[in-house]
């Protein structure tokens, strides 16, 4: 049975503890077993690794550790092995044996994994030679590679929940005051200042007060939530455990989307383990301060993210949102006055407390301070989680940590801001990324995804893609979201499949206007961005679509068709044996042909032609 | 009561008792906890919960259907789903779906008649880097293409057809 931490000074007398039994130089095998490097086999690494540390009889001086997402998911299977900070990518199970031998025990290197810088061709051993990693400030992403997260002495062995003896130390109002200070802005996409949110709450009347984690991160592209939430729970528990000092809140939901279940797994854990120690429950560490909370699953509505429908959906209605004339932090969660936070704005507050407003608010801009957490996909070399400060610009961030388009081809636009959010094309990279300058421009920072887009994407295809996510998740509440999100869906489908004119773009921009003026909550009234982003930005795509009948990134079906390139085509058949069709028509070692009435477009001929003989036009 | 009716009341009796403060804030964790037991919603089990958390039946049954995550309707043994995500959009997930929808004749959110199998859509697994994605039975296979899948997707219902 663990004891708890009866007092500060007993929760500093156990990191000393950690630290006596923890040698800085005992080797840590990190593997990454985030999202992307799971899908890729790093759980079978981690075993193997496991299986081949012990066999060696190794177990006392070298640790294998599973961590949440270290952020180089182009790279996973990810390894990172301490203290040297050696980054391995790829790694197969099938290396495990000869990273032991060599490196954990030989103190070599195993060159072949180390990532090489593609301009340069130059080997990079450690993290900060990587420039992926190089183009960051990791002051949140950082300890992902460092922890267990499944273990709460990792954490406080880093110094974890310091920052919450500091804030009983400091009593409530110097938190408050030190949170408004640093200007922090609600990281899941408004923007709001999260210590003028605290005030009113703190402010608000009532004997209940509840604080909620908004982890229902429904940004189809954006996944910097579920890697705090699994890589690193306490850090956003202790978080909110200090907001619940500041706010004088008793009780605390976490909210997480339903198809995240390891993060679902992972914070529940963290409570409970949080709880056994005292750092939950009444009188935590020994103070007046009493805090506990449970974990809500979504139900896999993307409204819910919208902070009056997610109250609904807790309090076991659907997901409605309700007009918010009077504000949660006075009538939230079951009437009573309740403050709403995303993830990455519970995991910036322990920081805060710890160094301070004024440091925080050295990071960033004037109007924006602090490092903002991006999720960078798409068409781009590096693909992964990218940390930066705010006020970083785009190039520096597609260019330089992602290494800019990959195949040679051109860039044409980033999408920021998720479905609510616009694309901003090539000659925008130099904006600094801040919350006010993305709106300016047409787009917005939303919680932080960032999907990079080449020549080979059409972007009324884009704008159509996210009015169906919008059109299906619209609650159906308002009739101006509920159908107008639809029939703006409709249009642009008539425009991809030829049958728009000039005056379905009007009409377009028309409706536009009124489902932003006349629906109830931020689904609908930003449902538009997307198509008046790529309307501003990219009206002649929108005209060729219209006035030629021409898809310029030849993905629109209807305005495509598909033939062999007679100078390419060796006719191995191959195209031929795959169509699903029949509508290729050839014999060996001769130029086949496709048959326009049969063929559906596909694309599979031109996935399996080795000699790229496809045509698209 | 027939013996299989008792046996599924016995079942949302054990999941409700998970849940003892009566508390309609826990409903959709409820939900959940039904669907990973029956795989669906079976009518009779919404009926029981909302009587258990004091609840008309229609709150019950309306936060069912609002939410994409449950389903009302009996399952297939096997789900392939696409991701759907923008990264994975960008990168052609639109034709996986097409593929798979072509191959085996069942829709996005629908399922096989023989209940074999369910086509399932989601909207991101953060799993972007190695996109597009399909999620076959729970195992995510990164950099999918429409050919791979409707390999992959035979083999599956192969699998369990007749030898």
């Amino acid at each position: 049975m663990t004891v708890k931490l009866a007092d500060p000074g007993a929760l500093a007398r156990h990191r000393e503890a950690l630290a006596a039994i923890r040698s800085p130089e005992r080797s840590v095998i990190a593997v990454c077993v985030g999202t992307g490097c799971r899908a890729n086999g790093a759980i079978d690494v981690y075993e193997a690794l496991r299986v081949e540390v012990e066999a060696r009889g190794g177990a006392r001086d070298v640790e294998s550790r599973a961590t949440g997402c270290q952020g180089f998911c182009q790279g996973g299977p990810l390894l990172l092995l301490l203290p040297e900070g050696i980054v391995y990518q790829h790694v197969r199970v099938k290396d495990v044996p000869e990273i032991v031998e060599k490196t954990v025990l030989g103190g070599e290197i195993v060159e072949r994994l180390l990532y090489v810088d593609p301009p340069t061709d130059l080997q990079c051993r450690r993290e900060e030679e990587i420039p992926f990693y190089r183009h960051q400030q990791r002051t949140l992403l950082r300890d992902n590679g460092l922890l267990d997260p499944t273990s709460i002495d990792d954490y406080i062995a880093l110094g974890g929940y310091s920052a919450l003896s500091k804030a009983l130390d400091m009593g409530p109002e110097a938190v408050l005051e030190e949170v408004k200070r640093s200007g922090l802005r609600g990281r899941g996409g408004a923007g709001f200042p999260t210590g003028r949110k605290w005030e009113a709450c703190r402010k608000a009347e009532g004997e209940l007060k509840y604080v909620v984690c908004n982890a229902d991160e429904g940004d189809p592209g954006a996944f910097m939530d579920d890697a705090l939430l699994e890589g690193n729970p306490h850090c956003v528990l202790e978080g909110m455990i200090i907001g619940a000092l500041a706010m004088g809140a008793r009780e605390g939901h976490v909210y997480v989307r339903q198809e995240y279940p390891v993060a679902v797994d992972r914070i529940t854990h963290a409570i409970e383990q949080a709880r056994e120690l005292g750092l939950l429950g009444e009188a935590i560490l020994g103070s007046e301060l009493s805090f506990d909370l449970r974990v809500s699953r979504g139900g896999g509505a993307f409204v819910c993210g919208e902070a009056s429908a997610m109250m609904a959906s807790l309090e076991g209605r659907r997901g409605v949102p309700r007009r918010r004339l009077i504000h949660l932090s006075d009538k939230g969660l079951w009437g009573r006055p309740t403050n709403l936070n995303n993830v990455e704005t519970w995991a910036n507050v322990p920081q805060i407390v710890l160094k301070g407003a004024d440091w925080y608010s050295s990071i960033g801009t004037e109007g924006s301070t602090g490092t903002k957490i991006f999720s960078l996909v798409g068409k781009v070399h590096n693909t992964g989680l990218v940390e930066v400060p705010m006020g970083t610009t785009l190039r520096e961030i597609v260019f330089g940590a992602g290494g800019g388009v990959p195949g040679g081809k051109a860039f044409k636009a980033v999408q920021t801001g998720g479905p609510s959010g616009g694309c901003l094309p090539a000659d925008k990279l130099d904006v600094p990324v801040d919350f006010d300058t993305l709106v300016a421009e047409g787009s917005m920072m939303g919680s932080g995804g960032m999907i990079v887009m080449d020549e080979d994407t059409c972007m009324v295809d884009v704008a159509k893609y996210f009015l169906r996510f919008l059109a299906s998740e619209s609650c159906g509440n308002c009739t101006s979201c509920r159908d107008g999100l639809a029939i703006l869906h409709d249009l642009l489908g008539d425009i991809t499949e030829g049958r728009g004119t000039r005056e379905t773009i009007a009409l377009v921009e028309e409706l536009a206007d009124t489902v932003e003026a006349t629906s109830l909550c931020a689904l609908g009234t930003s449902a538009v961005n997307p198509v008046r982003s790529t309307l501003r930005y990219f009206r002649e795509e929108y005209l060729a679509h219209v006035d030629d009948k021409r898809c310029p990134a030849a993905v629109c079906k209807a305005l495509i068709r598909f033939s062999i390139d007679a100078e390419r085509c060796n006719g191995c058949t191959l195209c031929a044996l795959r169509c699903p069709q029949d509508a290729i028509a050839g014999v060996k070692k001769q130029l086949h042909s496709i048959d326009q009435e049969l063929c559906i477009k596909c694309g599979i001929c031109k996935d399996v032609c080795n000699r790229d003989a496809v045509l698209v036009r | 009561m027939s013996e299989t009716q008792a046996s599924e009341a016995g079942r949302v009796a054990a999941v409700l008792a998970r849940y003892p403060r009566h508390d309609p804030g826990d409903l959709v964790n409820i939900l959940h906890d039904l669907q990973a037991e029956f795989s669906y919603l079976p009518e009779p089990a919404l009926r029981e919960t909302a009587a258990y958390l004091g609840l008309p039946r229609a709150q019950a049954y309306g936060v069912a259907t609002f939410y994409h995550g449950f389903h009302t309707e009996p399952r297939g043994e096997h789900t392939c789903t696409i991701c759907m995500g923008t990264a994975c959009h960008v990168r052609g997930a639109p034709r996986l779906l097409e593929q798979v929808e072509r191959d085996t004749g069942v829709a996005a959110g629908g399922t096989a008649p023989d209940l074999s199998l369910n086509v399932e859509e989601v909207s991101c697994v953060g799993a972007c880097a190695i996109g597009p994605l399909a999620i076959v039975d729970g195992e995510t296979h990164g950099h999918m293409t429409p050919d791979g899948l409707s390999r992959l997707v035979a083999k599956l219902l192969k699998k369990d057809g007749p030898e």
